[in-house]
């Protein structure tokens, strides 16, 4: 059995194709978008709850198709006192969920629009990122 | 009106009554009453800048072991130190990585731990594992050691960064097709992002372009202690250089090198910082007050994000071929407003430079001063500014010069 909410990742390449579709219409399953960030030429994600019986398989065609395919079973969090309030994150992250507010110049996480790509972990200067379980 | 002197002004602030405001203070009171009143009323602006500052560094002296040794390479929590100086000295640069590092062996790499991150555990007054080998003389016959030491159990720990708070920076984006990994950030392919790094209208150095005030001996906030301007930075071109008549004139970058003591110092102005695939480096706070001696300087020291402007340069093609020219210019209103906007295309921008750690230093320093506990450091020579014509000089790949005749 498949995880129910996975991460999807699309590279550019694919980020304009129909995928999704098949999921209902050849694997016959059920799926609810929780988060979705997909722009033409630009890699994409998108969060995922995926029910039925050929969700393996469904999820087996994503992978075909080039998607990178993660269970989310992982959240960031960010450790307030490493954090510098730089903005190194706030342009790469692709859902908006770090961002600079203006006019203040602090950086804020909203975690609910955290997609779990974990680019700012790597990205972020003093470590502030972190993946908790 | 006549100019004011150092002395005037610390005498102010040795019996309480000198008027100290920060930077973005002083551009709302000049907005509000012009340069020549503000001019007349404010004795001291602070400002700060808090951002990464690759050439920085510490120099040590650990102590003599018995038996003694002579340092000949020496290692701090596996970092390399510099051991070319007197038996138990050694400079650590704050871009140091241990041998072991994977480096970008494995692109990008994440330097999770370099001499900037060795001096912000000194700072914390961490233990930090100290190995070193000698090959052993008649005066120092140790050949090893191994140890902990801790910031209060060295005779010295100076702070000594040969080039900080750059003056003006470009803004960094990618033209080409794949992400980059670079000192200003991770660059998102066709321009998917700007990165800049300055505190821009709260900045040291674009706040004194003429370099009235600034030189050795101006004292300083550094690392949250005090500290010097010891001399130029490395790289310091203070030019303005005459651009074509629609693009803004901008500061090319002067530099400071600094010079403090490391007991002094805290761990939250001193941040060990790792850029993905480029290498470790140190965060450093850095806070300098300028008298504001006459109009001219307060002038200056009044400008805004709108009336300093950054040059935006391709990480991609241009930079690591060392091609001059430019995509433009941008004002850092329009940079820290999120967007700019570049050949047409609209571009997020982020900044890699605290402003609201910078904002942090200009209050402190502010205080500092008005409590008469900080008094200003008078430059015993002010550095170069733009007049004295310094260029560039590159690196060239040559063979050894023949000799004539």
């Amino acid at each position: 059995m498949a995880p129910s909410k996975v991460v999807l990742r699309f590279p550019a390449a694919i980020a304009d194709k129909p995928i999704i579709f098949h999921l209902v219409k050849d694997y016959d399953l059920m799926i609810n978008i929780l988060k979705a960030n997909i722009n033409p030429h630009k890699e994409g994600t998108m969060v995922l709850d995926v029910t039925g019986e050929k969700a393996v398989e469904g999820l087996e065609f994503l992978r075909r198709q080039g998607v990178v395919v993660q269970p989310l079973t992982e959240e960031i969090v960010r450790n307030e006192e490493q954090c510098t309030h730089c903005g190194a994150c706030t342009a790469i992250c692709p859902s908006g969920a770090l961002y600079m507010e203006r006019p203040s110049m602090l950086v804020r996480f909203d975690s609910e629009s955290c997609v779990v790509c974990q680019l700012c972990v790597r990205a972020c200067p003093v470590r502030a990122m972190e993946v908790r379980i | 009106m006549s100019d004011k002197t150092f002395q005037e002004i610390n005498a102010k602030i040795k019996s309480g009554k000198a008027v100290v405001v920060t930077a973005e203070e002083l551009i709302q009171l000049v907005a509000e009453k012009g340069v020549s009143r503000t001019a007349k009323e404010v004795d001291v602006v602070t400002t700060g800048t808090f951002a990464p500052m690759c050439s920085s560094g510490a120099y040590f002296n650990f102590g003599h072991s018995a038996p003694r040794i002579k340092f000949n390479r020496v290692w701090l929590n596996g970092v390399p130190a510099y051991a070319g100086l007197a038996a138990v000295d050694a400079f650590l640069g704050a871009t140091a990585l241990p041998e072991e590092d994977p480096l970008n062996k494995n692109h990008p790499g994440e330097f999770r731990y370099g001499g900037g991150h060795v001096i912000e555990d000194f700072a914390a007054g961490k233990q930090i594992r100290l190995k070193a080998a000698g090959y052993g003389t008649d005066c120092y016959p140790r050949r090893e050691i191994e140890t902990v030491v801790s910031i209060n159990d060295l005779n010295e720990a100076v702070l000594f960064n040969p080039r900080n708070a750059y003056q003006n920076y470009a803004c960094a984006v990618n033209t080409g097709a794949k992400t980059l990994y670079t000192y200003m950030g991770v660059l998102r392919p066709h321009i998917g992002n700007a990165h800049y790094s300055t505190s821009a209208q709260i900045s040291p150095l674009l706040k004194d372009p003429y370099f009235r005030t600034i030189g050795i001996g101006t004292r300083i906030f550094l690392g949250g202690g005090i500290g010097y301007v010891a001399w130029n930075g490395t790289q310091h071109f203070p030019g303005i250089p005459s651009l074509p008549e629609e693009a803004p004139r901008v500061p090319s970058g002067g530099t400071l090198a600094v010079i403090g003591d490391l007991k002094q110092m805290s761990p939250k102005w001193l941040r060990g910082t790792s850029m993905l695939g480029y290498g470790a480096t140190l965060s450093v706070g850095i806070g300098v007050p300028i008298p504001l001696l006459n109009e001219e300087v307060c002038y200056y020291a009044s400008r805004t994000d709108a009336e300093l402007y950054a040059p935006v340069v391709d990480y991609a093609e241009a930079y690591p071929n060392r091609r001059p020219g430019n995509l433009g210019f941008v004002s850092y209103a329009e940079l820290k407003s999120g967007r700019i906007k570049i050949e047409g295309k609209e571009v997020p921008t982020a900044p890699l430079s605290s402003y609201t750690r910078a904002r942090e230093i200009c209050v402190i320093l502010k205080q500092w001063i008005s409590e008469g506990k900080f008094l200003l450091g008078e430059p015993v020579w002010l550095l170069p500014g733009p007049d004295a014509g310094i260029a560039p000089k590159t690196l060239e790949i040559r063979g050894p010069e023949r000799r004539n005749g």
